[in-house]
């Protein structure tokens, strides 16, 4: 497992390097003078000129590439316009909100996509297999800021089931203790049930739009994948072995069925971090979704670099992990590799 | 007296709904095997032998249906039987050994896990001791260093090892009929014989009844005690071994030795089949589904097919036989 | 023609796809025609109409600015058509040249088509189009380009793999001995071979792109206010769902919805027409 683990991370290493590059290259590219977009719109030419010294903009490319390295390791994204703040304390105190929503959304996602595609397989033609496939169809259609909009219509403003969207946590509760960063898991950890139902609350509109989203690919995945294994030779044996349909279906069927869907994942996760701006922008989630939408606005450039730099490696990361799970679920990628 | 058969099929009928209508794979197929004794289904691709066995074990694909017969297997219909008292039946009384070992393992659990899975499944071990018994199993298939090959996955063992940990599957709970299916098709020679003589020894040891369905009729011939003949769903002929080999009563019995390759046969000497199976989907089936092939056809041979017992063990369904 | 007689089949087996035929020229009418056939000019604000629910005057409503909801989704058809239609044309050049080059002559030109869709890969796609958008300016050509780029992978993956069966084939290895050059060969005879399957690429694409410039510019990049567009219209309406006005934002994202859904039930029926094998 562990050469597993060390392989994976060898293939991770040239995402990274191409993350980096990329992302030096987008500050690079901007439409005229960079330093211009660094020091702001309403800059005078001697504020662009110190910004230009300050950031190294006069230098060759090959040194403000070195240099641009030299700041990343010392985790220096540059500082935001409208606050003067540092860019990665900013992204580092909002992260959590964007994690928890992620998330959040992922487990419920997988949650109700997995049994129904697994189900729509086990019982094909019947209502269940109906269901799958227009959930199926439908999904990839949604646009997940539209969803999100109706959701925020129909259960907050015409059915008041839902708060309304204006972040983590209503005015009138405070933040539990941080530990994690994570609301559910803060105040479940300190035991402030009010807390924890009053943020369980605020996430659900948000992270059933997001859900909605990914259920599609997921489902349908799963559903095929299970029709195929279920039609698979060793199924044959198992049911002429007379094991029970439980194992059949569960411990032989599915265990297989998961791993295409484990692979889809990475995917998933792609349309996830994406649909996440757009639902933090809908439901003002105070997010790095959110911050980045911000600045895009007011044209504020180094938290826009900062927040695609910190999305790329985050979904590096995790389709390293996603590549981990895969190997614990099949030997075959672990004994071979 | 004869002794109550193993197995018992009377006029089983199967039909598959295809896009292209209704196709009546199986016609009336019946036969029995003996405890103790190794009957050969043979005839071509698309026969039925397969699809019997299928029927019989209640595997058949979802659009496959049983449209008459019996399957008598100590004293009960298999075919009447619910899914569950059949899948309690599976495994433990009667099991199945199929071709293409490699893909009929779980290729993501442990063999000896899956050895296990069966005996804890029918009671033949509890669930501490399944491991050890499943170890025990593959010292009976005769597999070396069972303790340590019990941990390995199917992509780590040969073909023929994978055969021995399917049949070390099936013989787990000492089942009283085996059905093999093609088992030593995909490997190579020496290992099939191995693994031939290895059912074989170990059906003597506990009597139990074997049905080997092959292609091949000398396999048959060297590893059975009696050979039914298939041809386009129908059993055309059932005789012991030796009595086949040396008196065929039905004409493609007589082709298909024809063209079994032996020790004197030369490539061109080989005799081919004229024709090709009918199509099944017909409904205007002649009753012996042969005679569109068949240089003796008579015409008695568009009359409901006879069943013609020429001595105690041989049979055949014709009215012009040899 | 073989092919009519098979997309007849296939349409009268599948009347959904036939649907979608029937929904796509509905939207190719309203983008070529958008302009003549509304009702109202939709950039006319009128101050007294503002924020008016949808009537028999106006069939979808008036937004904050008085101006008519349903000629300003009509006339962002073109403009949302024109977007996606244009990356995915874009991409499409990019991605299978390159793929169809990568796929055909392997060796370093593989590695480095390779290296450049793996690295776009490494980026959430959306984010990348942003980050892409935010460095080139906030205009509609650079929304075009954006989703062109974050498309590629996909687009060069399919032709690559296609080249790569095609090498060896007896056509191939024809039109080399009839004395063409490797670069004639690659775009005279390998690349028409595919554009089958490239064809259903890009109508399963479309939606994908359509959604992509639509969330976009819902959050403020490339289309700019007054003009017409889907994603920037439900951004506007967004502002008024907590107080009610629901249709701002309803129609146009209704409109989005029934154009990916177009799109993606298209591409499915050209990819049972062209290439059954693929469907799952």
């Amino acid at each position: 497992m562990l050469k597993l683990f060390l392989s994976r991370l060898a293939t991770a290493v040239p995402s990274i390097v191409g993350v980096v590059v990329v992302t030096f290259m987008l500050t690079r590219l901007l439409p005229g003078d960079p330093a211009a977009y660094f020091a702001g719109l309403a800059a005078s030419p001697q504020a662009i000129a110190e910004i230009r010294t300050k950031l190294g903009l006069d230098k060759s490319l090959p040194e403000q590439f070195a240099a641009y390295l030299v700041d990343l390791a010392q985790g220096n994204l540059g500082n935001s316009l409208s606050t003067g703040q540092p860019v990665v304390t900013e992204i580092a105190t909002r992260l959590p909100a964007s994690a928890e929503l992620t998330l959040f959304a992922l487990i419920l996602a997988v949650g109700i996509a997995i049994p129904l595609g697994v189900l729509a397989a086990v019982k094909q033609g019947t209502w269940i297999d109906h269901l799958c496939r227009i959930v199926t169809t439908a999904g990839v259609s949604l646009p997940v800021f539209f969803t999100g909009l109706l959701f925020a219509y129909v259960f907050y403003y015409l059915l008041q089931w839902a708060p309304a969207p204006s972040g983590r946590l209503d005015v009138f509760l405070s933040p539990p203790d941080h530990i994690t960063g994570f609301y559910l898991i803060d105040s479940a950890l300190s035991g402030n049930l009010e807390v924890f139902w009053g943020a369980l609350r605020q996430l659900a509109l948000p992270a059933i739009s997001m859900a909605i989203f990914s259920l599609a690919p997921l489902a349908r995945m799963t559903r095929g994948s299970m029709l195929s294994v279920l039609g698979s030779d060793f199924i044959r044996t198992a049911r002429a072995s007379g094991l029970a349909p439980g194992t059949v279906v569960f411990t032989y069927a599915f265990r297989n069925a998961v791993l295409p869907v484990i692979t889809v994942l990475g995917m998933v996760f792609s349309f996830l971090l994406g649909a996440n701006v757009l639902v933090e922008t809908v439901f003002a989630w105070p997010g790095i979704g959110l911050y980045a939408v911000n600045a895009l606005i007011t044209s504020d450039y180094a938290p826009v670099q900062g927040f695609v730099l910190t999305m790329a490696v985050l979904y590096v990361a995790l389709n390293l992990a996603i590549d981990l799970l895969y190997g614990l679920v099949d030997p075959r990628v672990r004994l071979d590799s | 007296m004869t002794a109550v058969p193993a197995l018992a099929v009377e006029d089983l009928s199967v039909e598959f709904r295809t896009r292209s209508g209704i196709v009546k794979v199986l016609d009336h197929v019946g036969f029995s095997v003996d405890k103790g004794e190794t009957v050969a289904l043979v005839g071509e691709s698309g026969s039925g032998k397969s699809v019997t066995a299928f029927a019989v074990m209640g595997i058949l694909d979802p659009a496959g249906k049983v449209t008459s017969g019996r399957a008598l297997f100590g004293g009960t219909d298999l075919l009447a039987l619910s899914e569950r008292d059949l899948a309690e039946q599976r495994g433990r009384e009667l099991s199945m050994i199929f071709q293409n070992p490699r893909t009929a393992l779980n290729p993501i659990r442990k063999v000896g896990q899956q050895i296990a899975d069966v005996l804890v499944r029918h009671g033949g071990a509890t669930r501490p001791d399944a491991p050890r018994a499943a170890v025990e199993m593959l010292k009976r298939v005769r597999i070396p260093d069972p303790e340590r090959r019990a941990e390995a996955y199917p992509f780590e063992l040969s073909g023929g090892m994978c055969q021995r940990i399917m049949i070390a599957i099936a013989l787990a709970c000492r089942p009283a009929l085996l059905i093999a299916d093609e088992p030593t098709t995909g490997l190579d020679v020496t290992t099939q014989a191995v693994i031939m003589d290895l059912i074989g020894e170990l059906a003597h040891e506990s009597g139990m009844a074997t049905i080997f369905i092959t292609h091949d009729l000398a396999l048959a011939a060297e590893y059975c005690d009696r050979i039914v003949v298939m041809h386009a769903g129908h059993v055309v002929e059932a005789a012991p071994a030796r009595e086949l080999f040396a008196h065929p009563r039905h004409p493609y019995s007589a082709k298909l030795l024809a063209a079994t390759p032996g020790e004197t046969a030369s490539l061109a000497e080989l005799a081919s089949i004229p024709g090709g199976l009918p199509d099944l989907r017909r409904p205007d089936l002649p009753a012996c589904r042969y005679s569109g092939r068949c240089e003796r056809r008579i015409d008695d041979c568009a009359r409901p097919l006879p069943h013609r017992v020429l001595d105690e063990r041989h049979v055949v369904s014709c009215w012009n036989p040899l | 023609m073989n092919l009519l007689r098979h997309a007849r089949y296939v349409l009268s087996e599948n009347p959904v796809t036939g649907l979608a035929f029937g929904l796509f020229a509905m939207f190719l009418v309203a983008a070529i025609f958008g302009p003549l056939l509304a009702p109202y000019n939709p950039l006319q604000s009128n101050a007294a109409m503002a924020l008016k629910a949808p009537s028999a005057a106006h069939w979808f409503g008036t937004d904050q600015l008085g101006r008519d909801i349903f000629s300003r989704v009509l006339v962002a058809t073109r403009l949302d058509l024109a977007i996606a239609f244009a990356s995915v044309i874009l991409a499409f050049m990019l991605g299978a040249l390159s793929g169809v080059a990568a796929g055909y002559f392997g060796g370093w030109t593989d590695r480095v088509v390779g290296r450049l869709a793996d690295t776009i890969m490494a980026f959430p796609l959306f984010v990348l189009a942003m980050g892409i958008v935010a460095a080139l300016g906030n205009k509609v050509v650079n929304i075009v380009i954006a989703t062109a780029i974050i498309n590629f992978p996909l687009y060069a993956r399919v032709a690559r793999a296609e080249a790569n069966v095609r090498r060896e084939a007896g056509f191939v290895e024809a039109a080399r001995l009839s004395g063409n050059g490797e670069a004639r060969v690659l775009l005279g005879h390998v690349l028409p071979n595919i554009m089958p399957i490239m064809m259903v690429q890009m109508s399963l694409t479309m939606g994908y792109a359509i959604l992509n410039a639509a969330g976009l510019s819902f959050i403020g990049l490339g289309v700019r206010p007054p003009d017409a567009e889907w994603g920037i219209m439900v951004a506007e309406g967004a502002n008024f769902i907590q107080s009610g006005e629901w249709w701002i934002a309803l129609f146009p994202g209704a409109a989005l919805m029934l154009a990916v859904f177009c799109f993606n039930l298209l591409g499915d029926g050209l990819r049972d027409i062209i290439d059954p094998r693929q469907r799952t």
